[in-house]
């Protein structure tokens, strides 16, 4: 319950923040929600000597629509998300996810760049944001770099995230309209990680599926994308034996850890039904 | 000894000045300083919602924020929800959790009242269904929640203006 002594620094400005990043190297760490870090720090998991508070910083925040491309601040709140029009109507899949994400105390605090940056396995909004085809923006004193969700996530706590960037901003390309989407999670209550979740997005001509992206959540030490599973659905007509193959393809590339959530057979099952049901839903709600 | 820092925040209305180390959860603040002891902890791991607070608009789980992060914040906490209303009434939800008989232990009942706070500013006519699934962040082990909906379902009518009475058939007739 009690975390180790550490140093609070709280930033007016980014490139202040970058510069205390910078000052205390790898003793320090950047507070986000708060939801994953002070959780590890309370239990002496982590025991940063510096943390350095991103909550001043009102230009991480909002959700915007910037050409093609649905931009949102790092530290959006999940709650801003749920309540977002613009990704209400323009993009779903999000909010349909951050529903499934906790509880609403932790949805009014924890971040879209903080479930990202934190390389859970077992959060949501890394395989979300690998079936949207979105790119981070990473700031450090050399500049952005921006890079693509699919390739970020390195490992189980591991990303491409190096010291001193922050990430800054989610950039999202505009889903096209009668595009179908669907997050399916199988957990064992309201607020846990998943046993096994997919999220898929999809388009469709007629009864073919034209396009597909499908990943999933906790079934690796990173979120991963199924894509032979997507190959073997691409350019064919939407029925139950594609859609078998497809779950079969994307159990082939789980590799989940035994736990407290089943073990390695039952959640690989798991991933499979849940890629079953997301593809399912995903394509009656994409339009012809 | 690390750094111990001033925190200025509003505490159920009253401007309030602490001085804590950085590693101060919130809840210990609002507990050991500041005496407010209705916020209660339940667990270590940010599950049960028993320490709820609201905070800037916000249902927080006080047990993870830092006190150093509350500077400039509003902190209303279930000690000063019947002054709300002024004049020291119970507020709707209170009256609801003792009519519709919403609480054993009463160990939830602090944070299940300031979660229900913000739930009704927000939905002010939410289906049972709606305060299921916007309470879930809140555990409780007396009662097994179906009294807390229909609290939260008296209370959202209550502040509605509509005309209340429990649903308990042995509190009927006593109000």
């Amino acid at each position: 319950m009690i975390p180790r002594p550490f140093e609070y620094h709280a930033p007016r400005s980014l490139s202040e923040a970058i510069a205390l990043l910078n000052a205390h190297g790898d003793t320090a760490k950047l507070l986000a929600g708060g939801h994953s870090l002070l959780p590890m720090m309370k239990l002496r998991f982590a025991e940063p000597g510096h943390l350095i508070d991103l909550g001043k910083l009102p230009d991480l925040q909002g959700i915007r629509e910037v050409g093609n491309e649905i931009r949102i601040g790092a530290m959006t709140t999940e709650n801003a998300l749920i309540w977002s029009e613009l990704l209400q109507t323009r993009c779903p899949l999000i909010v349909e996810g951050a529903r499934q994400i906790s509880d609403p105390q932790v949805r009014y605090r924890g971040t879209l760049g903080g479930d990202i940056a934190h390389g859970d396995p077992g959060n949501d909004h890394p395989a979300l944001m690998i079936a949207l085809d979105a790119s981070f923006v990473l700031l450090s004193e050399q500049g952005e770099r921006v890079v693509p969700a699919d390739g970020f996530f390195l490992g189980t706590y591991m990303t491409q995230l190096e010291p001193g960037e922050i990430l800054t901003e989610i950039r999202i390309p505009m889903p096209p309209s009668g595009a179908g989407y669907c997050y399916a999670k199988l957990k064992r209550k309201t607020g846990d990680f998943a046993t096994a979740a997919a999220a898929v997005t999809l388009r469709r001509t007629g009864d073919t599926v034209s396009d597909v992206r499908i990943a999933l959540t906790n079934v690796a030490p990173t979120a991963i994308r199924a894509t032979d599973a997507e190959q073997a659905l691409r350019g064919k007509p939407f029925d139950e034996s594609v859609v078998a193959e497809a779950a079969r393809l994307a159990m082939a590339v789980c590799d989940p850890v035994e736990d407290l959530r089943g073990d390695v057979e039952y959640r690989t099952a798991m991933a499979g039904e849940m890629v079953r049901r997301a593809l399912t839903v995903a394509y009656s709600r994409a339009t012809a | 000894m690390s750094q111990k820092i001033m925190v200025s925040f509003k505490l159920n209305g009253k401007e309030t000045d602490v001085v804590v180390e950085s590693r101060e959860l919130l809840i210990h603040t609002l507990r050991e300083k500041c005496l407010h002891t209705g916020p209660h902890i339940g667990c270590e791991t940010s599950h049960c919602g028993a320490c709820t607070v609201d905070f800037d608009g916000m249902s927080v789980k006080s047990c993870t924020m830092l006190t150093v992060q509350a500077e400039g914040a509003e902190v209303l906490t279930v000690e000063g929800l019947a002054g709300l209303g002024g004049g020291g009434d119970l507020h709707a939800l209170q009256e609801a959790f003792m009519q519709e008989h919403g609480l054993q232990c009463g160990f939830c009942t602090p944070g299940m009242l300031m979660r229900a706070y913000r739930l009704l500013q927000e939905n002010p006519d939410p289906s049972e269904e709606e305060i299921r699934y916007w309470m879930a962040g809140n555990l409780c082990r007396c009662t097994g929640y179906q009294n807390i909906v229909k609290a939260v379902q008296y209370a959202a009518r209550k502040l509605r203006g509509e005309a209340v009475e429990t649903s308990h058939p042995l509190m009927a007739d006593t109000h």
